[in-house]
């Protein structure tokens, strides 16, 4: 199956993202025989509040990309219900002008309980399409507040799409989403008011840089009719060439590689202590504590010691 | 700890611009736990087995109200076996007349449901239908 997706099979690329997503027995397999064929494609992450637009920015994007020959790979998130676990995912209504192009792939996703704004495989869903050939792979984010900042993680390039009526300067101001925008979106900018938002970014902009590297920039976009899509195409390619002639795109890699271990080390010893947990219970160890009979401090300690044991044994290779 | 969640597409072929029934099921199916790919009205046949394969879904529903059942599904089913993937089940619901179910059913529709059917009774159907087929797999 990996052979196929490698070689552009779209439902078997498919099936391995589902593979990942579902975290499956095979799914570690599938990421270390993918790895090496990673690293070719640009991310660009999309990210902004609820109705900001983000989605048909994005439909426009794919049109500007594959005009210029290169093909795309999306994932877009939506939230999962906490109750259900269901979802919704609607982002590719926007998009489905593209559902029949063959260089264009489109994977709606659900939040699966992450609160970072992605789900916990976005990032291999994106490496997936980075593999299989993609040039481009955009990773459209759920509507976020002000501190959902996880695409910063995975991303060559975050776009922050903004509209006007969000609030005053203060806002631009505050700490969290603000921060890690390589390039700001000021979206709708057919209505009122988004001349002010993008002045109050740029000033912001002017009065808080170093004066060194990357200045990010300020488009004023609609994605209703299109205007701005080739300014802001134009400014991608830019940050991609900043990324590739500065020290900054080394750093980045390096910095997402430390993230990725620690991400995957996070992970383990979370499933392997999950698993020594649910064995503990089942000594009544429960009971044990209700009684008093033993404190909370020494069954962690416990169960630590025997997820680890787990750990050293393999089982999780 | 592998947690597979049933993923759907809920789509309206053709023209008719009522997706009210769509939406209904979308949610219903959201709240019975599973992952419903909306893709909105006026989907050709092309776009709905094209989104399937690309968002893996274990199903399609398809509403229809504009009496053009047996095309739609036949054209879908079709277009599925051709992409070599038969194994999605397709569903449906609208305004479909009882006499043409059963050849719908015959086509390889794996259920039709009518107007007044409670939500729930589609959901429930779906997961044991999901059920059988990764049982196959």
């Amino acid at each position: 199956m990996i052979e196929k997706a490698l070689s552009g099979d779209v439902r078997a690329m498919a099936r391995l993202i589902s593979e990942v997503e579902n975290e499956t027995a095979r799914s570690e397999k599938i990421m270390r025989e993918i790895y090496p064929h990673t690293g070719k494609a640009h991310i660009i992450g999309v990210t902004g509040s609820p109705g900001s637009g983000k989605s048909s920015l994005v439909n426009r994007m794919i049109a500007s990309f594959r005009g210029q020959g290169k093909t795309v790979g999306i994932i877009a998130v939506d939230p999962s219900s906490p109750f259900s676990g269901g979802a919704i995912l609607a982002d590719r209504i926007r998009m489905q002008e593209h559902s029949g192009d063959p260089d264009v792939y489109i994977r709606s996703m659900g939040s699966r309980g992450s609160l970072g704004g992605l789900s916990k495989s976005t990032y291999e869903g994106a490496l997936i399409l980075d593999a299989c050939g993609k040039d481009i792979v955009i990773v459209e984010t759920v509507g976020v507040g002000q501190s959902e900042i996880d695409v910063v993680k995975i991303a060559d390039t975050v776009c922050l799409v903004l509209v006007p009526g969000m609030g005053d300067d203060m806002q631009i101001m505050k700490a969290g989403i603000m921060e890690i925008a390589d390039l700001f979106v000021i979206n709708k900018s057919d209505r009122d008011g988004a001349d002010k938002v993008a002045a109050e970014v740029q000033l912001m902009l002017k009065m808080f840089h170093d004066g060194t590297g990357w200045y990010q920039p300020v488009t004023l976009t609609s994605a209703e009719t299109g205007s701005g899509l080739e300014e802001l195409s134009d400014t991608i390619e830019r940050h991609r060439r900043y990324l590739e002639t500065s020290e900054e795109g080394e750093l980045r890699l390096k910095r997402r590689l430390q993230w990725e271990v620690e991400e995957i080390v996070r992970r383990r010893i979370a499933k392997a202590t999950e698993l020594a947990w649910d064995r503990r219970q089942e000594e009544s160890v429960l009971e044990n504590l209700y009684r008093k009979e033993t404190d909370p401090y020494r069954v962690a300690q416990d169960v630590l010691v025997s997820a680890l044991d787990e750990v050293r044994s393999g089982q999780y290779v | 700890m592998s947690d597979r969640k049933i993923r759907v597409v809920v789509a309206k072929p053709g023209l008719d611009g009522h997706d009210r029934g769509a939406k209904v099921i979308a949610r219903a199916l959201r709240d019975a736990g599973m992952e419903v790919i909306y893709t909105g009205l006026r989907q050709t046949v092309d776009q709905i087995v094209d989104t399937a394969i690309q968002e893996d879904v274990d199903a399609i529903g398809i509403s229809i109200l504009s009496g053009a059942h047996h095309h739609y599904f036949k054209a879908i089913i079709e277009g599925l076996a051709e992409k070599d993937a038969k194994d999605i089940i397709v569903f449906g619901g609208g305004v479909i007349p009882e006499a043409d179910i059963p050849s719908l059913t015959e086509m390889g529709a794996g259920a039709i449901f009518g107007p007044g059917t409670p939500t729930s009774t589609c959901a429930t159907w779906l997961k044991e239908a999901v059920a059988k087929k990764r049982e196959a797999e």
